[in-house]
């Protein structure tokens, strides 16, 4: 289907990749070939885990050592898996390049801009500083950072995690590369500013005429900006084609399904006539900023600033905003996890004002899932050790036996086989281990629980069977759910009543239903085009 | 909740009994990474086989025999000290090295000498040559014939070095065996080491943990203590210490205990500052677990990896340091069979290189050994091995 006659930029034929550990052979990349033409976008997709980046990295050979490579991957007419590392080398970071996920990570934090940019022209033969610098300066007004010439002694830590991403870019564009790797170049970065860096991809696509590969799990990213795309899945190519008809009609049973996997139905409705579970009025969470010999306190961090809010049992408030904007933050406070100010009422009682002590039993009612399945089940405790520990807290009277059984019972709730409760977290995936997590949550029968991005680290189509689960749970056993997301998708899925977050203030707040239909502010317009179109609306 | 209510009481699989050492299916693959590294896992067994050895040295080398047979008795004279009056002699103690008494109870009855017949502190008076006297086996025939010819009397026409006791590492400059001295003065320093590093390590977690978890002033304040008292010189502390406080074992294990717990608490503190924001620590404080709890039961796990990284570091220093301060001068008391004392005894009988050469081998071998086993510890906890 992507064959022409034309002679194609880069073409893989049959490339695998596979790793040797302890005499032990994993296939990563199984006999996959594509090919992309001069100018063009073609898009990686599939779930982690699939072999999306393994393929890209070994194109330019930056895997590991004891990575094994066979088959061809032609780039015009050279072979880039048989070269010799000197001629690898002038085409790596000239002619191919590449972006990463993590700004935060990808740019040296003790070097300025300016070095980091013009090392690479360096290392490619511009010798004299003076042009150097005009081309670094020229190259950072490309790719939209305002006021270049001065920013070029700026460290990357002075720069937002959009501009930074951006300096990346500048950094890929400097050689004038034929083609582009992009590795889930805006998964980390928020909404807003990743249909920024979209725009500007595509604009500096049509400026340099460069093809990209655009590795990414997020199949709206697909569809906006690739104009091919292959579906992966373990390794292989399930299915290619130009994007269009891969969406239209998708022939690969996996491509089907995670076409559908985006997280569908309604919330449940919120009842007003419902017990509230807890509220609080005008919470604020402050961090002093502390200066001088004497440790003033100079000013204040407002992480939270005079939040209003009411979860009623049964029903779910949803907080969306950008990184930054205080959810987590609010979360904490309301869960008395972090030192705040401001009523918090709870079950009818007022517990801004409990100490660590007087906590301890409520905390039977309120629980939290966390956004990283990984980092919130400690590796040390079995599944039962974890499910169970809040048990041995709150209910001490249990016995061993009558514990494992609660357990089991939650386990099962949450869609796991009891019986393998034994086992370590290691051993269950990402979206069984937020079942785990979820399980942990619900064994105490709470009555209130805050989900912190409870689908993030998860795919897609995991996403939308725990949102099924989380709402099931909640009709049945009428909990509160305070649902935190910066994914509108995840929590049109689920929330009734909605927060809009901006630099720990409410922008907006009300019915899910109306904000969704009808966004009041301007802020809130913004990230929806964002979220939903990835369409970049103009904002202070 | 939903379902019959018979079937809850098929939920829970039954408790699967572990035998004594419950392994996690983690610990389960250090387990097999610290065995597959075989330099490692060698190094473990040879140690532990010298260590058990040297526990061992009271019936492995004494001057004393295991069991004795004595006029229809049986006697355990390595572990119960007999009057010589027993066996016919004045003597508080009973000295089995002298003939007088060896015939008395040879005539009597029978007894089962050690491998080696000395103690540390045994003096051999029938040396071939002045002490120090090199190992037998290097000497001829001609050296050894005088005290070749003091033991046996005369059913013996040629007198040479097979008849005499041997020394097989010779004797120190007051001739007592070698051998013997090892023997003990490598349990000696092992068990110092091994009790200075874990009394050591349990203070510096200890102190890495509170400080780590509480943060804020109480650790602002521990740490400045700990700075200025890292800062003090050990060394001369030691030793004005010592010159007023008789040292024996345990008043110099107090004295580098004072100094030595420092070195673990910044590599607990970290992990603790680490982990203490872990999710899974804060949805156990979520859970409305207890400060204590969550310690014990979430970051000191976290923490033990780096302790047991470190341990065998610290107990190599350990080591070092009661050696250096023996090979001073100011160790342990005259007489106590120590590795650092032996190097000293080298030192000034630079004729007798057997000495140095001796504690140079047994102590480059024993630290060696430990370092063998401390580095695979290490590589066998490494995470990016340990989780896949």
């Amino acid at each position: 289907m992507t064959e022409s006659l034309t002679n194609p930029l880069l073409d893989v034929r049959d490339l695998s990749v596979s790793f040797s550990q302890n005499g032990r052979e994993t296939v990563a990349v199984n006999r996959i070939s594509f090919s992309i033409e001069a100018g063009k976008t073609l898009a990686l997709v599939g779930e982690s885990g699939s072999g999306k980046s393994i393929s890209a990295l070994s194109l330019v050979r930056l895997l590991p050592p004891g990575a094994k490579y066979s088959g061809e991957a032609y780039f015009s007419q050279e072979d880039l898996l048989k070269l010799d590392d000197e001629s690898l080398r002038k085409i790596r970071g000239a002619r191919i390049t590449m972006v990463f996920q993590e700004p935060m990570t990808s740019l040296n934090p003790l070097h300025t801009i300016e070095r980091q940019i013009s090392e690479i022209l360096e290392l490619h033969g511009l010798n004299q500083e003076s042009v150097r610098r005009a081309r670094v300066i020229e190259l950072l007004t490309e790719v939209g950072i305002p006021n270049p010439s001065a920013r070029l002694g700026a460290y990357p830590h002075q720069l937002s995690g959009g501009q930074r991403q951006r300096v990346m870019i500048a950094m890929a564009l400097a050689n004038k590369p034929d083609l582009l790797i992009a590795d889930e170049p805006t998964t980390a970065l928020d909404v807003t500013v990743q249909a920024q860096i979209l725009a500007l991809l595509e604009r500096l696509q049509k400026n340099y005429h460069m093809a990209i590969l655009f590795i990414t799990h997020d199949l709206g990213l697909v569809r906006r900006f690739a104009s091919h795309v292959c579906v992966m899945k373990k390794g292989e190519i399930v299915e290619k084609g130009d994007v269009i008809s891969v969406f239209s009609k998708p022939t690969h049973p996996y491509t089907k399904a995670l076409l559908s996997a985006e997280p569908k139905g309604l919330p449940l409705k919120e009842n007003e006539n419902a017990p509230i579970v807890i509220s609080a009025d005008n919470l604020r969470v402050w961090f002093p900023i502390k200066r001088g010999f004497m440790r003033r306190t100079v000013d204040h961090i407002k992480a939270v600033d005079g939040v209003t809010l009411k979860v009623h049992a049964g029903s779910t408030v949803g907080v969306v905003g950008e990184s930054g904007s205080g959810k987590t933050t609010l979360a904490l406070a309301l869960l008395r996890l972090i030192r705040s100010e401001g009523p918090i009422v709870f079950l009818g009682n007022n517990i801004d004002g409990a100490s660590v002590a007087d906590m301890r039993p409520i905390r039977r009612d309120m629980q939290i899932v966390f956004q990283d399945p990984y980092g919130s089940l400690s590796p040390r405790m079995s599944v039962a050790e974890i499910v169970a520990e809040g048990l041995t807290v709150q209910r001490p009277e249990l016995s061993l036996h009558e514990r494992r059984e609660i357990v089991g019972k939650a386990l099962k709730e949450t869609g796991l086989d009891p019986s393998t409760m034994d086992r370590y977290p290691h051993e269950f995936s990402g979206g069984q281990r937020q079942r785990i997590a979820i399980a942990r949550a619900i064994v105490l029968e709470p009555k209130f629980i805050v989900l912190d991005e409870p689908t993030s680290a998860l795919d897609m189509s995991v996403q939308a069977q725990i949102i099924d689960l989380l709402r099931d749970l909640q009709n049945r056993m009428s909990l509160a759910y305070l649902f935190i997301s910066h994914d509108l998708r995840v929590v049109k899925a689920l929330a009734a009543h909605l927060i809009v977050m901006r630099h720990g203030k409410v922008v907006e707040s009300g019915s899910a239903e109306e904000i969704f239909a009808n966004p009041k502010q301007e802020y809130t317009r913004a990230l929806f085009a964002a979220a939903f179109h990835n369409k970049v609306e103009p904002l202070d | 909740m939903v379902g019959p209510t018979t079937a809850s009481d098929q939920l829970a699989p039954p408790v699967v009994r572990t035998g004594w050492l419950k392994l996690t299916p983690l610990n389960k693959r250090r387990l097999a990474n610290f065995k597959a590294n075989k330099r490692g896992y060698w190094s473990f067994w040879i140690f532990m086989t010298l260590f058990v050895m040297s526990m061992l040295s009271n019936i492995l080398a004494n001057d004393r025999p295991i069991i004795a047979y004595y006029k229809g008795e049986i006697l355990f004279p390595v572990f119960i000290t007999y009057p010589e009056e027993k066996f016919g002699g004045f003597l508080a103690r009973t000295d089995y090295r002298d003939p007088t008494i060896e015939n008395e109870i040879k005539a009597q009855g029978w007894m089962i000498w050690p491998p080696v017949r000395y103690s540390y502190d045994t003096h051999n008076l029938d040396l071939p040559t002045p002490a120090p006297s090199p190992p037998t086996w290097m000497l001829s025939d001609r050296q050894c014939e005088a005290a070749a010819a003091k033991l046996n009397k005369s059913d013996h026409p040629n007198h040479g070095c097979a008849d005499i006791e041997w020394n097989w590492l010779g004797t120190d400059d007051q001739g007592r065996d070698v051998v013997a001295r090892l023997l003990y003065g490598f349990r000696l320093s092992v068990l110092f080491g091994l009790i200075l590093a874990t009394v050591s390590s349990i203070i510096g977690v200890a102190a890495g943990a509170v400080q780590g978890y509480f943060g804020g002033a109480v650790d602002l304040i521990f740490q400045r203590f700990i700075e200025i008292w890292s800062s003090l010189p050990q060394l001369y502390l030691l030793i004005i210490i010592s010159s007023f406080l008789t040292p024996g074992f345990f008043v110099l294990l107090g004295i580098l205990l004072l100094f030595s717990w420092v070195s673990l608490v910044h590599v607990v503190r970290a992990e603790f500052f680490r982990a203490r924001n872990f999710e899974y620590v804060n949805a156990a404080r979520a859970l409305g677990l207890s400060n204590y709890r969550i310690i014990m039961q979430h970051l000191l796990p976290n923490a033990t990896v780096a302790t047991l990284t470190f341990l065998p570091f610290i107990l190599n220093s350990s080591i070092t340091t009661l050696t250096s301060l023996d090979f001073l001068g100011f160790g342990l008391p005259p007489g106590s069979p120590s590795l650092g004392e032996l190097l000293l005894q080298g030192k000034s009988n630079l004729q007798a290189p057997w000495l140095a050469l001796t504690g140079f081998c047994i102590i480059a071998l024993m630290l060696a050994l430990l370092i063998f086993i401390g580095e695979s510890v290490r590589d066998a906890f490494d995470p990016r091995k340990s989780f896949e």
